[in-house]
């Protein structure tokens, strides 16, 4: 780590993530299991012309959002951008209020007014679902800002991809959050690809953890395949910004298997660096074999997960397809309060 | 059971595309993921990938077939070769979403009750004292700011500097700096913070030195702020006051002198002030604090130093109601913030030319009272605008717009607009002074609409 403020040292980095429990485990299997599932099924339907409009899936990039959560307290926020979907099954917002949101149904959490990029739920501290690249950074920050405001010992979390990385305001709200010892953490997910320009292409700096050098903001660059290194890593991020010490970086090296966006065939990169990392670093199967590997569940109890996982996925797609479209009036509706 | 797989749409436009190449045959496993085959439109190629696992039972479409509609089934998946029966119940619904029903009448077109007589704004007995629109400014925020510890200010030298125009003057003495606070010169960033604040139950004052910097944070004030309720279907609001000089000052050139009313004015999300009075200044900026909405609130520099007299204590004025000045019966003249100033002016000098002028300032432009500026014209059946800013898509626009649908019966002439040049503010004295209105200009527009 190049940063100005180390807080971990070489041995850590060499040893590997701590081990998950049993519990640990199967719990992040599950619930990257049910991004996955929702993220195809979606996938489906905006092929079936159920799904109007910009849709962009989550599908490789489960374990960013699935760590995180699992070291985030009650109370801490979090914002991120219109790749949404998977932030909000992780923090437990409902399956069918996001598909039928997708579908633009009265029973989605936007009442059909948002659709894919434009969610919220204030019961789980999600703020969105925001459509416009970079912007979510300094809203997140103020986040930051209410919460050192209040005192109330929490921190928010601003997600953003590699290539939102690049805009003015990102620079602008680092420079504020450590500036004031703002408690954030921004969650780089780098998946390789702004939209269809490569890092390499984009990026001068492609060591993203080192974007808070200039601003004595530490960084580190984290393994986003691997849900327990995630995890670790968001805890500790997390426990510095909670303990006032400042904005934290974590640059989550992910990828992402399908295309920007559903009309994106993405011909910018080749169908061997695809599978390659599908066979050799797929979140959920790193998961799966070491659950199987050390005997901790059988084939029979995975697949029982697997069973209901498809179930809470089916039903979300059914009632998607089944709940009404919003009443004509809620077209004037929640303008102003 | 089987189910079917459907040809998928790569766009909200595609309609029908080349099923090229199939990648899986006929008794192949197949598992969630796994590319069965190759679609191609006359934009692009893309993968179909299997969502259900099972084995490939039939191929419904041959590879190479042109001009396959999206939706039609192209290939069955069952739990062994034989099995292609999907029965209808497990193929994919391909029901289309229902038809909207006819859009709703907009509600803005229905006239409300005109606002009350403004010589009963104050309640009887009310004293009243000279004060500055600066101090006036200042003292709504020090008020809100003790009855409400979320209420905070920040901006570019409100704190240590005591305000480029001093509005904020004693506030970091009174509130400290946790509470009235110097940012970096980073309006994209510092907007978006403020945004965010108010996102997690605080109620921002964001003061912009002057709007012309806030272009730079316009995409947070509408796309961030003004539009969230709306898009959360009504879950999150954003209580935030958006404040600071708008308009020409003087001499500062074209990129320091633009008036933004008429931007602000037109994004629905949005409650736009634009005050002339120390008394409005107050009022309103009271109740735009208070507001659960996002308010743009319009400052002039030039109005900063101006006395007027303010009602003595606590009061705050509402939002959306507009105020009769001066009561006329030959035409109606509508204006705001610094375009009252060449109103009064003239409606004084009309009086002594015999013309009597019924004076309206609109004080607020979203939402804009129009109510009150029909029940004028209904009297007076001429009208005039008058305001700083540009004449295209101008608030003067909107009034002649609105009363031609909402009074055509009861015009006398056609309303006419009085308003800056449609050029960028000029740096040469004479020349800026051409750039803006005139009092000569309103009261020679009132002489074209009263044919005299």
């Amino acid at each position: 780590m190049a940063t100005a403020k180390s807080t971990r040292n070489k041995a850590q980095q060499e040893t590997g993530p701590a081990p998950f429990t049993r519990d640990q485990e199967i719990a992040a299997y599950r619930m990257m299991l049910l991004i996955r599932r929702f993220e195809e099924k979606a996938g489906q339907m905006y092929g079936m012309g159920l799904i109007g409009g910009f849709c962009h899936l989550y599908i490789g990039q489960e374990a960013v959002v699935v760590g995180m959560q699992m070291a985030m307290i009650e109370g801490d926020q979090f914002i991120t951008s219109y790749r949404d979907h998977g932030h909000m099954l992780a923090a437990g917002m409902s399956a069918n209020g996001v598909m039928a949101e997708l579908t633009g149904r009265r029973g989605g959490y936007s009442k059909g007014k948002g659709g894919s990029m434009h969610m919220f739920s204030v019961e789980k501290q999600f703020f969105g679902g925001h459509g416009i690249v970079g912007a979510q950074v300094p809203l997140g920050t103020g986040l930051g800002f209410a919460n050192k405001y209040k005192k109330n010992g929490n921190v928010a979390v601003a997600f953003f991809g590699d290539g939102a990385a690049n805009q003015g305001q990102v620079y602008e709200s680092f420079n504020m959050a450590e500036l004031w010892k703002l408690p954030v953490v921004y969650v780089i997910e780098n998946n390789r690809y702004a939209m269809g320009t490569a890092v390499t292409r984009s990026s001068s700096q492609t060591d993203f953890s080192k974007r808070g050098v200039s601003f004595n903001i530490p960084g580190e660059q984290v393994d986003g395949m691997d849900v327990r290194a995630v995890k670790e890593a968001s805890a500790r991020a997390l426990d510095y910004a909670r303990t006032g010490q400042g904005p934290y970086i974590l640059e989550m090296q992910t990828y992402r298997y399908r295309g920007h966006s559903m009309s994106d065939p993405a011909k910018y990169r080749s169908k061997e660096e695809v599978q390659k990392m599908r066979n050799e670093h797929d979140p959920i199967e790193q998961v799966r074999n070491r659950l199987l590997a050390g005997g901790l569940v059988s084939e029979d109890d995975l697949k029982k997960i697997d069973a209901e996982v498809r179930i809470i996925v089916q039903e979300s797609a059914e009632f998607a397809q089944n709940d009404p479209e919003p009443d004509t009036s809620e077209l004037w509706t929640d303008i102003v309060r | 059971m089987a189910t079917e797989i459907l040809m998928p749409a790569l766009s909200p436009t595609m309609e029908e595309g080349k099923l090229a190449k199939w990648l899986k045959a006929v008794g192949d496993t197949v598992k969630a993921g796994d590319v069965i085959a190759e679609i191609e439109t006359d934009k692009a190629t893309m993968e179909v990938e299997a969502v259900d696992e099972g084995v490939l039972a039939a191929i419904l479409i041959a590879a190479g077939t042109e001009a396959v509609k999206v939706n039609t089934p192209i290939a069955v998946i069952g739990s062994d070769v034989n099995d292609t029966a999907t029965g209808g119940a497990s193929a994919p619904a391909t029901t289309p979403a229902p038809a909207a029903a006819p859009v709703a009448v907009s509600p803005a077109t229905v006239p409300a009750a005109p606002a009350a007589p403004t010589e009963d704004e104050y309640p009887a007995g009310t004293t009243f004292t000279a004060m500055t629109v600066r101090e006036a400014l200042r003292e709504a925020m020090a008020e809100e700011m003790r009855r409400d510890d979320t209420v905070f200010i920040m901006g570019e030298e409100v704190a240590e500097y005591q305000g480029a125009y001093k509005i904020t003057q004693g506030l970091l003495q009174e509130f400290g700096a946790e509470r009235v606070i110097d940012t970096p010169i980073t309006e994209h960033g510092f907007t978006g913070l403020a945004v965010g604040a108010a996102f997690g139950g605080l109620k921002p004052i964001v003061e912009f030195m002057t709007f012309n910097f806030a272009m730079q944070a316009i995409d947070h004030i509408i796309n961030s702020a003004a539009k969230t309720l709306y898009m959360s279907g009504g879950q999150m609001g954003c209580p935030i006051v958006f404040r600071g000089a708008n308009g020409a000052a003087a001499r500062v050139g074209a990129q320091h002198s633009q008036d933004y009313a008429a931007w602000y004015a037109q994004i629905p999300g949005l409650e736009v002030v634009q005050p002339w009075s120390a008394a409005d200044a107050k009022g309103l900026l009271k109740a735009a604090i208070r507001s659960p909405n996002p308010v743009v609130f319009l400052e002039n520099e030039i109005l900063y130093g101006q006395s007027f007299d303010v009602p003595v204590g606590d009061f705050v004025t509402p939002i959306g109601k507009a105020k009769v000045v001066r009561s006329g019966s030959d035409v109606t003249l509508v204006s705001f913030g610094i375009g009252m100033t060449y109103t009064v002016k003239a409606a004084a000098e009309l009086e002594a030319m015999g013309i009597s002028a019924e004076v309206i300032d609109l004080r607020s432009l979203r939402p804009l009272d129009m109510a009150t500026v029909v029940a004028s014209v209904m009297k007076t059946g001429r009208c005039v605008t008058v305001e700083e800013g540009w004449p295209t898509c101008s608030i003067g626009s909107e009034i002649a717009s609105r009363l031609v649908t909402e009074a055509f019966d009861y015009l006398d002439a056609p309303v006419l607009k009085v308003t800056g040049k449609d050029v960028p503010m000029p740096y040469a004295a004479n020349l800026e002074k051409l750039a803006l209105p005139t009092v000569a200009e309103v009261i020679e527009a009132v002489r074209a609409v009263t044919y005299r």
